[in-house]
């Protein structure tokens, strides 16, 4: 019963191909926009969560912050991490080596290591017309372990290269094309950095595969980009009379619940720093911005899901409009239908049925254009098309109700109608 | 059988144009009975075949179809005794333009609810009884007036029904075709026992049926048998 209803109602759109696609024109684009969207969604959340588990979502920072005040205007307080009243930290406020030795060892069976960096500023390597931009970063052992540094060949910084204030540099392979030109093994060769004030030498002792999209990616061309050169904290430190940390980085072991395990590094510092007034410790990790990253990509999908529904609706409107055109056209097929014994749920099924296939059809061609236009725009921003199953089987759901439900006012207003006038309906 | 008492159809109600246009019609068609129904237009004919085709409902009296009162039944009950008991041959043909003739011999059966493969059967040996065996997968479009008018018959016949009520069925077609048609009725009634109820302008097909009304604005001023003529005519 139902079957022959598809099939009679298939016939009688085949009679009229171009309106039946133009009636599901605003179903196809209301399914497609929705599918396309939210695959590109789900394209970039995932992208956007690998690029950060890349920084190290096991990564928990700790750096010294003002602490909130009440200001003078009434209760209003500043946003997390905003200094406003211009204030710098004194020697005494900082980290010291001690305070993170003390809690290595308070932590020692949940953390992997402690990841410390300061950052030396920028400088040029020179030999002759040779020349290469760096940017210093003096760092200790465990740096390596909270961030991605790929060798190329050589070793990192060791704890006797810091130990020892030892001129020693992990450098780019960016920098090595620019230095060395003819591609000689470079581990063991010294370069000459000049900054602004003083000219030091390094033995080179490690190269690094410069990443592109990494972190540190530079925009300029690859003769004047500047790349990061390692050097051990010690040495960078050297010249500084500052010997304290404002900030260091904890690299959790690998089966650690980060949230809870920030949550008590908070309060370990908050007892450290509970007698300073005006600064504390504070304690964050990366999965705070994923979810900042995700719930705007959720809000984003979820105003283009508004909009698509406002297509699909306008679409529904379409389809309904069509089928009451349908209805008064086939008022004398009706008539017949009728006369021969139609019942009135008969017509109505019929009716039905027809703006079902309509909306389903279109359902359908707007998937698959969706999920085209998913895997296209995930080409050109150059991540991982991702389509929603859940999303196309409800979308499919979806685009049978709108039939049912716009199809349902034609369809009984056919049923209603009076046999005999329409008998007489030229 | 068929009975009518005293029935009355009345349009435009309560209305200052309210027009009677059936006046207490009284009528009994037996079984089997080859029925003309004749008069000039407007004086009520279509109206009258509407009633006992089941279509319409009268303003007032009663009819009685195989024994079930019609008056005060549901639009949905109207289309099953209309399914079952009555078939319709139009002037106008009214074959669903979409469908092949097969198909639209089926829909009767369809909408009672036949099976597929019964249904079928049956649908090609009523266009072959109507000569139509070769026009089967024929769209109407495709089908001369004659051929259209077959095969509605065919449809006409298809659920048994206890009357065929056929609406000036050659009004549309020349001499020739219409006096094809007319056998083809005859051949139904003597052949598959139907009761034929015929409405038509035409004397000389009037007087091919067993008895033959006359209706004049809304009244019958006339029944008579035709009987002698009728068996002289189907003896030849
Ligand atoms: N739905 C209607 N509303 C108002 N008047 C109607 C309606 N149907 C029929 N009539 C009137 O009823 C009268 C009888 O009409 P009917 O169609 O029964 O005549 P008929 O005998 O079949 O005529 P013809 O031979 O021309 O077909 C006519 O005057 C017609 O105008
Ligand atoms: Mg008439």
């Amino acid at each position: 019963m139902i079957w022959e209803n598809v099939t009679l109602a298939a016939s009688s759109l085949k009679t009229n191909k171009t309106r039946a696609l133009l009636t599901m024109l605003g179903i196809i684009i209301g399914i497609a926009s929705v599918i396309a969207i939210v695959s590109i969604g789900n394209a970039l959340e995932s992208s956007v969560s690998t690029d950060l588990a890349a920084l190290g979502t096991a990564n928990i920072t700790i750096a010294v912050q003002e602490r909130e005040k009440e200001n003078a205007i009434g209760r209003l307080r500043p946003p997390t991490g905003v200094i406003i009243t211009g204030k710098t930290p004194t020697s005494s406020d900082l980290i010291t080596e001690t305070m993170i030795s003390d809690f290595k060892a308070r932590f020692a069976d949940v953390i992997q290591g402690i990841s410390i960096s300061y950052s030396g500023g920028s400088a040029t390597a020179r030999d002759m017309e040779l020349y290469a931009n760096v940017s210093i970063l003096g760092i200790n052992k465990d740096y390596a372990t909270a961030n991605t540094i790929t060798l190329l060949s050589g070793r990192i910084i060791s704890q006797q290269d810091i130990d020892g204030f030892a001129n020693v540099a992990v450098v780019s392979d960016k920098l090595v094309e620019n230095m060395f030109p003819l591609g000689t093994d470079t581990v063991g060769k010294t370069i000459k950095i000049y900054k602004p004030n003083s000219i030091d030498i390094y033995t080179i002792i490690g190269v690094y595969e410069y990443a592109q999209d990494g972190p540190f990616a530079s925009t300029a061309s690859d003769r004047d980009m500047q790349t990061v050169m390692y050097i051990p904290v010690s040495t960078a430190k050297k010249d500084v009379l500052e010997k304290n940390f404002t900030s260091f980085t904890v690299v959790a072991n690998a089966d650690e619940d980060i949230t809870q395990l920030t949550d008590s590094f908070q309060s370990y510092f908050d007892g450290v720093y509970a007698g300073n007034r005006d600064w504390k410790a504070s304690a964050s990790n990366l999965t705070l911005i994923l979810d900042t990253v995700t719930s705007t990509l959720n809000t984003i999908t979820l105003a283009v899901a508004v909009i698509a529904a406002i297509s699909l609706i306008v679409g529904g409107i379409g389809v309904m409009n069509i089928m009451l055109v349908s209805v008064t056209e086939r008022t004398r097929e009706i008539g017949i239908r009728k006369a021969l014994g139609a019942k009135t749920f008969h017509i109505q099924l019929q009716f039905l049925i027809e703006a079902v296939i309509v909306t389903v059809i279109g359902g359908i061609i707007g998937i698959m254009l969706g999920l085209a236009l998913g895997v296209l725009a995930s080409l050109i921003l150059g991540v991982a098309a991702s389509a929603s199953i859940p999303m196309i089987f409800l979308s499919f759901i979806f685009s049978m109700a709108i039939g049912l439900f716009f199809g349902l006012y034609p369809a009984s207003k056919a049923a209603k109608l009076d046999p005999i006038e329409a008998l007489r309906y030229e | 059988m068929l009975q009518l008492r005293e029935i009355v159809k009345r349009y435009f109600i309560g209305e200052p144009n309210e027009l009677e246009v059936l006046r207490k019609i009284s009528l009994i068609i037996n079984e089997g009975e080859f029925i003309a129904i004749v008069g000039q237009s407007g004086s009520g004919k279509s109206t009258l075949m509407n009633i006992i085709g089941a279509l319409d409902r009268p303003t007032e009296g009663l009819y009685i179809l195989d024994g079930t009162p019609i008056a005060e039944m549901t639009d949905n009950e109207l289309s099953e005794i209309r399914n079952e008991k009555v078939g319709f041959v139009f002037q106008t043909f009214n074959l669903v333009a979409k469908i092949n003739a097969l198909s639209n011999v089926e829909l009767p059966m369809f909408y009672k609810g036949i099976p597929k493969r019964e249904r079928r059967e049956r649908a090609k040996y009523l266009l072959s009884l109507v000569g139509m065996q070769d026009r089967m997968t024929h769209m109407p479009n495709e089908l001369s007036g004659g051929q259209k008018q077959r095969v509605a018959i065919a449809r006409a016949l298809a659920n048994e029904p206890s009357i065929i009520l056929a609406d000036e069925p050659t009004g549309n077609l020349d001499t020739e075709t219409g006096n094809m048609v007319m056998d083809l009725f005859m051949k139904i009634h003597r052949e598959e026992k139907r009761t034929i109820v015929l409405i038509t302008h035409n004397d000389e097909l009037a007087k091919k049926t067993q008895r033959i009304v006359t209706l004049r604005d809304g009244r019958i001023v006339g029944d008579e048998s035709n009987i002698a003529a009728f068996e002289r005519g189907s003896t030849v």
